[in-house]
């Protein structure tokens, strides 16, 4: 376990918690991601927002060491996502629309599990907090596969909750979800924000967009614009048809 | 090695609940065994010279099939890209997949082999401690395999063939060897009553240990080669 505080950056790391540069990914002769550069700042919120196959996921992927690009760098609190990615886990959190989570283990039992992957020193009392800030409190012993998706998707936020990390990985993290778990979801991201840096994938620009600082526009592996993210969402709206209108002419 | 234990407990657990992996060995071990003692019926004679070969079927056959599951739990819900984001060395998921591997074919196994001693009246006496060895040998090295193979087939579609077609052919020289051992074992266990009839001469092999030499140094080399090639084929 590295000695540095989990919600510190790394020593020497700069403003920036995310550097992308020059990233491109192929699956097989595909490109899936054409040169991207890309930089987040500490504390910064940023949506990526695209159609299905923009590359959105494997950019997050690549950042999160998921995956391995075939050209360009990636620093993540100021390290090498090549060569120090064992440095950098304990300080990312990721969120899927997959919960990620044992069927049949409870879910006191799932987040025991992770948390001590984490070498978290007092990992009862960091689990019995997760539960219950996501309000599963009551349901600590219950089989994970006896949950509905909304349950599973707050047990996962409950599993960033646990080791604290400076900065989350989302990926399409509304999908499946019903009302009061989108709001519930978008309740915890508001308390994050300004704490820690997220980077979150979307492809729907009303989920995407409220809470966030910045929102850049991938298609067809590339950034083609960035956004404000603290505009109207009718402007947003309206600005983002018209970049779709003109990959499709394209 | 902290990692390895909390794989291990987590898939010991796993299986417990469900008990899905060890039952379905068990039963399909045994029914093995069944299906070749009423489709030969053999003789004293015939266990002899095949039996090592039968038993070590059943043993792979099941293990086999509880491998396949190993890797089923952590394709599910996305449960691998989970472990994969913890700050664990994956070596030490494959070290905590094999450990939990070994222990479900081992259990099947010590439902198996009584079943084979008792079907096929094989008068063991002192030749289980050495039975025993081999076998525990044999299985740590076909899980090795297995459970890096389980890996590399764990994304593809027609994994539950893909493991089977990779691992017998490259368990080949450590399978060889298990039957080797086993076999020596069994024909001492029949040297005693065969010796009272006068026909021990041409049928009495001493276990040597030259097999089973090699099937520690097998496990050792393999041990060492998949824990290092694993986090190649999970990362990437």
């Amino acid at each position: 376990m590295s000695d540095v505080p989990l919600s510190e950056p790394a020593p020497g790391a700069a403003a920036l918690a995310i550097a992308v540069s020059g990233v491109r990914r192929y699956f097989g002769a595909y490109e899936v991601l054409a040169g991207i550069d890309l930089e987040v700042r500490n504390g910064e919120f940023v949506t990526l927002l695209g159609r299905n196959g923009a590359g959105k996921t494997t950019l997050l992927n690549i950042i999160g060491g998921l995956l391995k690009p075939n050209e360009g760098e990636v620093f993540v609190a100021g390290l090498d996502a090549k060569s120090q990615g064992a440095k950098i886990r304990p300080r990312l959190g990721w969120l899927s629309h997959q919960p990620g989570f044992y069927g049949d283990l409870t879910a006191h039992e799932n987040l025991a599990f992770f948390a001590r992957l984490y070498d978290l020193k007092d990992w009862r009392a960091a689990v019995e907090r997760g539960l219950e800030q996501v309000g599963l409190a009551d349901r600590r012993s219950d089989r994970v596969r006896t949950f509905s998706r909304g349950m599973l998707q707050r047990l996962a936020i409950a599993r960033i909750l646990v080791h604290e990390p400076s900065i989350l990985l989302l990926d399409e993290p509304h999908t499946g979800l019903d009302l009061p778990a989108i709001e519930l979801l978008n309740t915890l991201l508001e308390q994050f924000r300004g704490d820690r840096t997220i980077l979150m994938t979307t492809h729907d620009l009303g989920l995407g967009s409220s809470l966030a600082d910045r929102v850049i526009v991938l298609a067809e592996g590339r950034i083609v614009q960035e956004l404000d993210g603290g505009q109207e969402l009718s402007a947003l709206r309206e600005q983002y048809l018209a970049i779709l209108s003109q990959e499709v002419a394209r | 090695m902290k990692s390895t234990w909390m794989i291990l407990w987590k898939d010991l657990r796993l299986e417990w609940r469900t008990k899905e992996a060890l039952s379905a060995m068990m039963v399909f071990g045994f029914l093995v065994i069944v299906l070749f003692n009423f489709s030969f019926n053999p003789g004293a004679e015939e266990i002899r010279s095949s039996g090592a070969g039968l038993l070590w079927i059943a043993f792979t056959f099941a293990g086999t099939l509880g491998m396949n599951r190993s890797f089923a739990a952590e394709r599910e819900n996305g449960c691998l890209q989970s472990l994969l984001m913890a700050p664990i060395d994956r070596s030490s998921l494959f070290l905590g997949k094999w450990a939990a591997n070994f222990l479900f074919m081992t259990a099947a196994e010590c439902f198996v082999l009584p079943a084979f001693l008792f079907m096929f009246n094989v008068p063991i006496r002192d030749q289980l401690g050495t039975l025993i060895g081999v076998s525990l040998l044999g299985t740590l090295g076909f899980t090795c395999l297995g459970t890096l193979l389980a890996g590399v087939s764990m994304n593809t579609r027609m994994r539950e063939v893909l493991l089977p077609v990779l691992l017998f052919p490259i368990s080949i020289p450590l399978l060889l060897w298990a039957v080797e051992t086993t076999s020596a074992a069994i024909q001492n266990a029949y040297l005693d009553p065969l010796m009272m009839h006068g026909q021990a001469a041409d049928v009495a092999r001493a276990t040597d240990g030259g097999a089973l030499k090699f099937l520690v140094a097998f496990d050792m080399i393999f041990g060492a080669v998949c824990t290092i090639v694993f986090p190649f084929v999970v990362e990437d």
